[in-house]
């Protein structure tokens, strides 16, 4: 089958920030992650062309997906593959639009990038498949693409097995079953353990049933939390500036102030200057002690947890509020100010 | 205890103390330091009032204008 990829002026090898304006271009055959997906699908289909264009010039304009896809039907593009845009903003954001407009052309087409890509919704129907947060993880990505991309030019559709992300397709097709048989065996897998399997998988966010409150906060134990990525000055242990995997603990029993230059943040997302010049400004122990010492905190809790929100996916973050609620909870601290920036 | 105040309430924070900044949720750098430190206090007792009060969705406690220091 004739496949054609397109690639942001990045991955194209055409520059930077500094190329972001580019507008669109061919070139001929594979380009960047083309050629790794090339071999990865063998010699059953063949990238024939590679459409290239400026992340800036592409995404702010809906229209360029038209363009894009002109060029993509001038190549005798069969099939049409996007990215992987990772967690790329306008690149994801591009990518969906691209297969959305393949799509309503009856051009079967795929985009891959990170399930927490916000351009995803653009996507609509057509299918994207999951790719790793970041670059580093091109190879395992463009694996899970090409075996997409093979399944797609038979003509069957792709599903959450094949690393389906994004909006649901709502196709109408012929089943065996009828839908009380179907809605029966849900519930036994579900009585079984299996918490996934699902006819209509839902997206977006999650509902956050909110805790109850505390009777008193003069005799209630408070923690500080924090996703402004405060650690010690010289960050000792390492926390990520971004794209957080793990969250940190650190002791403020008998500490009255976050001092500039004891203290730090390093969160990529936003200049810090402010911050460690008075790191308060973040996590507010100063006040936070006043208040205890005058009796309208019962206790500080000893020792705050601190993480970087910064291009963490939804997952991972679900996963330390977790852990975090369990945490203070065991140790006996009623409620938590997080400061999130 | 945040600036975004639209994307807390997006994503089912129960309980919002909206923040001046970005940069500076939990302070005000256009402050002088003790007014700073005052505005800080503003935001935790507004904080302490959230968590003691009950909510069923997403419910910003504003330090209010008139408590405002430096506003």
């Amino acid at each position: 089958m004739r496949l054609v990829h397109y690639v942001n002026q990045f991955y194209a090898g055409l520059g930077g920030e500094d190329a972001a304006g580019l507008g669109p271009q061919v070139l001929d055959g594979t380009a960047g992650p083309g050629r790794l997906l090339q071999q990865l699908l063998g010699e059953d289909h063949q990238i024939v062309a590679t459409i290239v264009c400026g992340d800036n010039y592409a995404a702010s304009d809906p229209a360029v997906s038209a363009e894009l896809l002109e060029m993509a039907r001038t190549a005798d593009a069969e099939l049409l593959i996007a990215g992987p845009a990772f967690g790329s903003g306008r690149y994801g954001l591009v990518c969906a639009r691209l297969v959305a407009a393949a799509q309503a052309a009856d051009l079967p087409a795929v985009a891959s990038m990170h399930p927490d890509n916000p351009g995803i919704g653009e996507a609509g129907a057509a299918p994207v498949v999951a790719a790793g947060a970041v670059a580093r993880q091109m190879r395992p990505t463009l694996e899970r693409l090409a075996a997409a991309v093979a399944k797609l030019a038979t003509g069957a559709p792709l599903t959450a097995e094949d690393g389906r992300v994004g909006g649901n397709a709502r196709i109408g097709r012929l089943v065996e079953d009828r839908a009380a048989r179907r809605a029966v065996e849900l519930v036994l897998a579900r009585l079984a353990g299996d918490r996934e399997r699902t006819e209509v998988p839902v997206g977006g966010f999650d509902v956050v049933v909110p805790a109850a409150p505390v009777d008193k906060a003069d005799a209630a134990a408070v923690a500080l939390v924090t996703e402004g990525a405060v650690v010690p000055f010289g960050n000792p242990d390492r926390l990520e500036s971004a794209r957080a995997t793990r969250w940190l603990r650190y002791p403020i029993e008998g500490v009255d102030t976050l001092v500039s230059g004891t203290w730090e943040s390093v969160a990529g997302g936003f200049a810090t200057t402010l911050a460690n010049a008075d790191p308060n400004r973040l996590l507010p122990l100063d006040a936070a002690r006043e208040l205890e010492r005058d009796g309208a905190i019962g206790h500080l809790h000893g020792e705050f947890f601190s993480t970087v929100g910064n291009g963490t996916s939804v997952a991972t973050a679900k996963r330390f509020g977790v852990e975090w609620a369990a945490e203070l909870r065991k140790a006996g601290v009623q409620a938590a100010i997080l400061t999130a920036t | 205890m945040t600036n975004l105040v639209t994307i807390a309430e997006q994503v089912g924070a129960p309980r919002i103390v909206p923040g001046r900044g970005i940069q500076y949720p939990a302070g005000d750098p256009n402050l002088s330091p003790p007014a700073e430190l005052e505005w800080r206090r503003r935001l935790v007792e507004r904080a302490l009032a959230a968590v003691t009060t009950p909510v069923n969705k997403p419910t910003i406690f504003a330090v209010d204008a008139e408590e405002g220091v430096g506003a």
